[in-house]
């Protein structure tokens, strides 16, 4: 049986999962933008745009929701990953703030499109650096650390080759995501093969990087086998699917693959919350306070689901709600 | 630059920033749909035009209040990490509550700029008013929680750890009221007026369309009924200031000694007797106290808070001024836009409210100092011990003012597009 404090880190990890799923995808689909290229440049880009704008004000909110109920619910892991990774969490943010306005600057006639794009680029690669670092064990290790000189104290933690490659790990399940939604938000044949080769080759590109990261895991990596073969059960049907132009179900086998690679992380560390040491029943706020924040929560919820679909089938079906009469 | 004061500064521009842009994210999505309604109801096309003009500007002003505001949740823990290792399961409440109304607002803004042609009017309208329901209430739990930050209550405090905590006593914190109230009517008059400012600029300029026109009476109807409300909430949260954090009003009001009816000191020199035990406690022989009640370290910056609360309270009331002038107008059903001097004096107060919005949150947060909890936890004890702070200072300072350019180009560019 779960505790409550397990069930306020599982709700984080699906908070974090959702910003990974529509927010990364948001991210990747800056990354092709970068990388537009061929006859269709321009209508690839009009594509990412048109998909990005409705949507990407809310996906970015999972981050928020996700930190808040971090700092609440868990103050003391807050607290230590803010102290040990203040510089790569500084620089994603600015990333973040880069991101975000020079996309909307750009849907305004503002210029900042190679902003939007190299942003893209750099922020996803931040983050995974911090989720590294923090599954490394180099976060929760940090308390002992930070009277030593800046560098071992401030860099050292997060600045390690395996951190760095489940950055660029993240970048490209961040790019497979947004290839492989694309292919749905077109009916045009030629753009829809264009992305559907991007998403091909970026998750061939997801497998290169998770092999490249088990290997340079500090210790043996702690997996779980069963999660592992689900993960790559999963990479299999967005590939065959793919191949198959089955798009429909590349997204489901895909947004399946990306869920499983960070429940595995999840469960890997499990029951700490910052290896080595610290616990998900340690950093937990006192009871009263998590009781609340899942009453919030599931209130939160009821209000937020019901609008997201909404949302989701006005912008992502296939013809909006069927309402089109122009003023 | 020592590590702490880089680290207020940084906080101190990450807010003065993103207040701007929160305070227009909660009140422009009213004048959005108050100029919806009209088309719905009228069918003037003016009205739509109107609409989906501030809906564009909104866009990109939203859009970077919502990135800024990213980054404040997470400096709370950058710069101020032993601040949210004990506050955090005491005002993380707020924030949740405030991360599900953004959330709402999000969702909402989207279906409401992307939507003029997928929902339904009615659907439509609707989505404007839950951006602007939403929007009110996330600015209203974010308030709340730095009312718990001046009188904190809800815990019992043993050997600086917080026990028996209650994060509902805590959201019902004495200040939470007056501070709310003051912010949200703050948002509404300086939006309104400013939106009825800039239209008032672009009358006495010749541009006198009757777009124009919608959009100076649209933002009157926002702005000055909240204005001519705001020295009453002023005057609410001044007296909450004068019972439970007499130091900030004693510094806000530069009253160096504990006294019975003590005089008003209006800019440099001027003093009107019995004014501040009347303002303070409404008798003029109650006794205020001083800063001599507490130990000079425990002193805020007397002359900054002095002065951003005269500026305050100076802007209120004149932006109070123009909103009866407002009012006193609206019976005549005259054309606004022959009245020159009325059109010149709303012009003026366009900036005046986020002025006073900066400066009264310049009284607020450096008249707690050196307290980041009143009376609890010392700012200076919740700074991270990351060396070299002036860096990402330095940085997000340089990005803010990059930003501050380029909406200030898209928006003139946005306005001067708009009908003549």
């Amino acid at each position: 049986m779960l505790s409550l404090a397990e069930v306020l880190a599982a709700i984080i990890l699906v908070a974090l999962t959702a910003y990974v799923l529509f927010g990364g995808a948001d991210f990747g689909g800056g990354v092709w933008d970068l990388l537009a290229s061929g006859p269709r440049a321009a209508r690839q880009r009009d594509l990412i745009a048109r998909a990005i704008g409705p949507v990407w004000e809310a996906n970015h909110v999972w981050l928020i929701l996700a930190i808040v109920l971090l700092f609440t619910c868990f103050p003391q892991a807050f607290s230590r990953i803010a102290i040990a990774l203040h510089v790569p969490l500084t620089l994603m943010l600015i990333g973040i703030v880069l991101r975000g306005s020079s996309f909307v600057f750009r849907s305004y006639g503002g210029g900042g499109g190679r902003v939007f794009a190299i942003a893209s680029l750099i922020t996803p690669v931040l983050l995974g650096v911090c989720v590294g670092a923090i599954a490394s064990g180099a976060v929760g290790e940090h308390g002992a650390r930070s009277t030593e000189p800046f560098y071992s104290a401030y860099v050292a933690p997060w600045l390690t080759p395996f951190a760095i490659a489940v950055g660029i790990f993240a970048l490209t399940c961040f790019a497979f995501l947004a290839a492989v939604y694309l292919t749905l938000e077109t009916t045009d044949a030629a753009l829809q093969d264009d992305f559907r080769q991007r998403a091909i080759a970026a998750g061939t590109a997801v497998f290169a990087m998770a092999v490249i990261g088990l290997a340079l895991f500090p210790q043996a990596p702690p997996v779980n086998d069963r999660v592992v073969a689900l993960t790559a059960a999963a990479a299999m049907g967005a590939f065959w699917s793919l191949w198959r132009r089955r798009y429909s179900l590349a997204r489901i086998a895909a947004a399946g693959e990306v869920t499983l690679i960070l429940w595995g992380w999840g469960l890997s560390q499990y029951p700490y919350l910052l290896p080595p040491d610290l616990t998900i029943a340690a950093a937990a706020a006192p009871r009263i306070t998590l009781e609340l924040v899942l009453i919030a929560v599931i209130a939160g919820a009821v209000v937020l689901f019901p609008s997201l679909y909404y949302l989701m089938r006005v912008f992502k079906g296939k013809s909006g709600l069927g309402y089109d009469t122009r003023p | 630059m020592p590590d702490l004061l880089a680290a207020r500064s940084q906080m101190a521009v990450s807010l003065a920033f993103h207040i701007v842009f929160a305070v227009i994210g909660i009140a422009m999505p009213v004048l959005m749909v108050l100029a919806e309604r009209r088309w719905q109801r009228t069918r003037d096309p003016v009205y739509l035009d109107l609409a989906k003009r501030w809906a564009r500007g909104t866009a990109v002003l939203f859009a970077v209040g919502a990135v800024s505001g990213t980054v404040l949740s997470f400096e709370l823990g950058l710069l101020w990490p032993r601040f949210m290792e004990l506050a955090g399961p005491i005002i993380g409440m707020p924030f949740s509550l405030e991360g599900f109304a953004f959330f709402t607002e999000a969702i909402f803004l989207g279906v409401y700029l992307y939507g003029w042609e997928k929902v339904p009017p009615r659907a439509h309208l609707l989505a404007g008013v839950l951006i602007a329901i939403s929007g009110a209430a996330s600015g209203i739990f974010v308030v709340i929680a730095n009312a718990w930050m001046n009188t904190p209550v809800g815990f019992t405090l043993v050997a600086g750890a917080f026990t028996d905590i209650d994060p509902i006593a805590a959201m019902a914190t004495p200040a939470a009221l007056p501070q709310t109230l003051h912010m949200i009517l703050a948002a509404y008059a300086a939006t309104g007026l400013g939106v009825a400012g800039i239209h008032a600029f672009l009358s006495l300029k010749g541009r006198t369309s009757a777009f124009n026109r919608a959009a100076l009476t649209i933002g009157l109807i926002v702005g000055a009924p909240a204005a001519v409300l705001q020295p009453m909430s002023g005057d609410i949260a001044a007296r909450s200031v004068a019972r439970r954090q007499p130091v900030k009003l004693a510094a806000a009001e530069a009253l160096y000694e504990t006294r019975a009816g003590a005089p008003l000191t209006v800019g440099p020199g001027i003093k009107i007797p019995y004014g501040l035990s009347l303002l303070a406690f409404h008798d003029p022989h109650a006794v205020v106290q001083g800063l001599d009640s507490v130990p000079r370290d425990e002193w805020p910056n007397v002359p900054l808070v002095h002065l951003s609360f005269d500026v305050m309270v100076a802007l209120g009331i004149y932006m109070a001024l123009v909103g009866l002038w407002a009012a006193w107008l609206a019976p005549h059903k005259r054309d606004l836009t022959t009245r020159r001097r009325f059109l010149w004096a709303v012009a003026i107060a366009a900036p005046c409210g986020f002025i006073a919005i900066e400066a009264g949150w310049m009284v607020t947060e450096l008249g707690r100092q050196p307290w980041v909890i009143f009376g609890v936890l010392k700012t200076a004890d919740a700074v991270t011990p990351m060396p070299g702070l002036i860096v990402p200072f330095t940085a997000i300072t340089l990005l803010y003012c990059g930003l501050a350019v380029i909406v200030g180009r898209l928006l003139s560019r946005l306005i001067v597009q708009s009908p003549a």
